[in-house]
């Protein structure tokens, strides 16, 4: 007798978004990198396409700060002062397949720095790497409208993902991402009704639903993960049994990892710092890619490195 | 797949007696159906009907025990695919190996059991030991196991696929029931007799594909062993995290008895590298992990995943209420309180910690509620926070009487300042404006 293998049959496939645009497409990429795009759980590749290796990105700042954990720092020691310098080094050493790059300081509330000295870096940025670039603000609404503008303007033609929209400030970054064809990250915080919701709000407002990326929030291990886990993991089924709402790529972030000093302490008892921060980000970030994330940005050089492995072992798991 | 009471009306004597208690067979049925009532109840039922009935009654995965003792471990007896739809009963057990011809085995496993963490009021250490006979001697994995014996008494695995090895390792430890590892389809026979004559539970192994395991997981039944562990063998880890999701759901969804139970993984690859397998098969369903190495740095972050993934997700989860010290305060630390709902803690403990002030923490028991939800809820009030303030004996570690409540609940201050007699200064709303926040607060 043969043994029946049970194959779930899907009704939903995940959108896939594109970000990077070459020079025949009218950019300056020399990469581009595709999210999404599958009609299975992630890795099961054997009942439905999972087309896509989820790609890992990396997330830099244009200012860092005094608070920055130091094992963060230490793979950029040379370089974290200049962020063109910092995104090339994290594409070349480290093959990031593509760069985040969070305007924390143009807060006003914190470094206040211009439009006019953002645009800067961004243009900087641009000219140091040729992967795709995402491109958040700073959190403050008002900042954040001037600086992703800018943003969409300077990045023009080159396909980015801007962030982060949230429900309480949506309206200024769907104009900047429609403006120049970029896609947009909608952000909720562990909800996957509010995840729902964003989606809705964006479309609503004219954004269309395949330039969308969802970023759910990723807790770090230890912090909540299990419920990034569920929300995810839930979004995910709910998009592959028919929510169309809900089939947009989502990509998850493991910069919690680095606000939780358990990750990174000194502390003899749970081992070595350095390799404790670096498997907890790894471990962050793998979890989230089981739940249903179809991307990641990371932080920690071996990290990436370790989940890059992982990602593309599990990837290759071929026909059952 | 779970029988439906009209599946067993057809097997029932459709007599209506009411001997069983209910006044028609289908009534009793649908009673049976629900777990309502036990079949028993029916004197006139075939044995046939008997047997199905009975067999469908037991769990899709066969709840399996190893080791005795206060650290036996149970694993299996799980019933959903995705944490969310109920729960991960069973968390997985994790092994350090040890090879029989290694001259530090007392070492390591010495090392092994001082390796113990706390972490939010969980005791946290590996669970299991596996001896592996390398040198393929008996005597030699024998005194081996002795050794590891002498120095623990965690539960077991015994890895040769020699029975005659096995059979010196089962001299030493078989009544502590050890599982045995493994039955293949070459050994089978004896290693299925060992795990009788030891009243032990066995691992079969094939790593040929699903339908073969099944076979010979059937041929150790049928050979008397009900205790069974699966090991789908080495390979590509994208293979095996495909089949470790069959074979779960063969047997929770499809019901199929020959892969009903729990599964044990071998990780492969080093260090970080293998960690990361083992997280794998702690988030998809493996039952026991193997690993080669048990560094800290790799053991701590891996147990508090499984601390995440196997915690109840209909229930919040609670840190104990009291005095939480952070970055080491002294008499003139900021005091602040929250509530004690995990993820509530968590963040502001973390976000306090980014701050770098020494700080005291109060955490009020607030049934595991947000601090929003539990002000909403009359959990969290100026009367709590102010027993609180009293119970836990914080006046006497600060030399002043100020406390820093969050934001969102700015409202109650002035009553807490009545009830307590202590300032009330109002914190940020959210709890990532604390670092900024206590850094000016403490230069202030």
């Amino acid at each position: 007798m043969a043994l029946e293998l049970p194959k779930e049959k899907w009704v939903g496939k995940i959108g896939q978004v594109v970000i990077g645009a070459l020079e025949s497409e009218g950019g300056t990429r020399t990469s581009k990198v595709a999210l999404g795009g599958a009609t299975s759980l992630p890795f099961l590749g054997f009942e439905g396409e999972y087309p896509n290796e989820p790609p890992i990105g990396m997330e830099i700042f244009d200012v860092v700060r005094e608070d920055y954990p130091e094992v963060a720092r230490k793979p950029f020691e040379d370089v974290i002062d200049d962020p063109g310098k910092w995104a090339k080094k994290c594409v070349e050493e480290y093959g990031a397949d593509m760069i985040c790059i969070r305007m924390i300081g143009t807060n006003p509330e914190e470094e206040n720095r211009s439009v006019e000295d953002a645009e800067q870096t961004i243009k900087e940025l641009k000219e140091a790497v040729g992967v795709p670039l995402l491109i958040y603000g700073s959190g403050d609404e008002e900042k954040d409208a001037k600086v992703l503008e800018m943003a969409s303007n300077v990045m023009a033609g080159e396909r980015c993902l801007l962030g982060l929209a949230e429900e309480a400030a949506y309206k200024s970054i769907s104009v900047a991402t429609m403006s120049n064809d970029h896609g947009i990250v909608a952000f909720s915080n562990l909800d996957i009704n509010l995840a729902k919701q964003m989606n809705i709000l964006l479309t609503d407002f004219g954004v269309k639903l395949e330039n969308i990326v969802m970023d759910p929030l990723q807790a770090g291990l230890g912090y909540g993960l299990e419920y990034s886990y569920s929300v995810i993991e839930r979004i995910r089924l709910a998009a592959l049994m028919g929510d169309k709402i809900l089939q947009v790529p989502i990509m998850c972030g493991t910069a919690r990892v680095w606000n939780a000093r358990e990750a990174f302490k000194e502390d003899a008892d749970t081992g070595d710092f350095t390799s404790r921060a670096v498997f907890w980000e790894a471990t962050t970030g793998l979890s989230a890619l089981l739940a249903g994330a179809d991307a990641l940005l990371m932080r920690h050089p071996d990290a990436v490195k370790h989940v890059k492995e992982s990602v593309k072992s599990l990837h290759g798991g071929g026909e059952q | 797949m779970a029988l439906t009471a009209l599946d067993i009306y057809k097997k029932l004597p459709q007599t209506n007696c009411g001997k069983c208690g209910f006044p028609t067979c289908l009534a009793f049925a649908m009673q049976l159906a629900n777990k309502k009532a036990s079949i028993d109840a029916c004197p006139d039922v075939s044995d046939e009907a008997k047997e199905l009935l009975e067999s469908s009654a037991a769990p899709p995965i066969k709840l399996v025990k190893v080791g005795s003792g206060d650290r036996e471990i149970e694993m299996g007896d799980e019933v959903v695919m995705h944490r969310h739809e109920k729960t991960f009963y069973h968390p997985v057990a994790y092994a350090l190996m040890v090879d029989d011809d290694s001259p530090d085995i007392e070492s390591k496993v010495q090392a092994t059991e001082e390796m113990k963490f706390e972490r939010v009021g969980e005791e946290m250490q590996l669970d299991m030991i596996a001896i592996r006979s390398k040198s393929d001697d008996p005597a030699k994995f024998s005194s081996a196991v002795s050794a590891v014996k002498g120095k623990t008494s965690v539960p077991l695995v015994l890895v040769s696929q020699n029975p005659a090895v096995m059979e010196e390792g089962l001299k030493v430890c078989g009544s502590d029931r050890p599982l045995i590892h493994a039955a293949t389809k070459d050994n089978y026979e004896k290693m299925a007799e060992l795990a009788k004559a030891n009243n032990c539970p066995l691992a079969v192994l094939e790593d040929s594909g699903l339908e073969e395991l099944a076979e010979l997981s059937k041929k150790v039944k049928e050979a008397g062993v009900e205790d069974i562990v699966l090991d789908l063998g080495k390979k590509p880890l994208g293979r095996l995290f495909q089949e470790l999701t069959l074979v779960r759901r063969l047997a929770i969804k499809k019901l199929f008895r020959p892969l009903g139970y729990p599964v044990i993984m071998f990780a492969g690859g080093e260090g970080a590298s293998e960690g990361l397998e083992a997280a794998i098969g702690t988030v998809k369903y493996a039952s026991i992990v193997v690993m080669k190495e048990a560094d800290r740095a790799i053991m701590y972050p891996l147990l508090t995943l499984r601390q995440n993934i196997y915690t109840d997700p209909q229930k919040p989860i609670q840190v104990k209420p009291g005095i939480y010290e952070l970055n080491g305060p002294a008499e003139d630390s900021p005091v602040l309180i929250t509530t004690n709902f995990s993820l509530t803690y968590f963040t502001v403990a973390g976000d306090i910690e980014t701050s770098k002030v020494p700080s005291y923490l109060l955490v009020a028991d607030s049934e595991g509620l947000s601090v929003m939800t539990a002000f909403a809820a009359d959990k969290f009030t100026a009367d709590t926070a102010t027993e609180l303030i009293e119970s836990c004996g914080i006046a006497d570690k600060v030399n002043h009487k100020k406390i820093i409540i969050p934001g969102q609940v700015a409202r109650m201050s002035g009553k807490l300042n009545e009830n307590s007699g202590w300032e009330v200064v109002v914190g940020p709303r959210d709890s990532s404006g604390l670092p900024k926040y206590l850094r000016e607060y403490a230069g202030a």
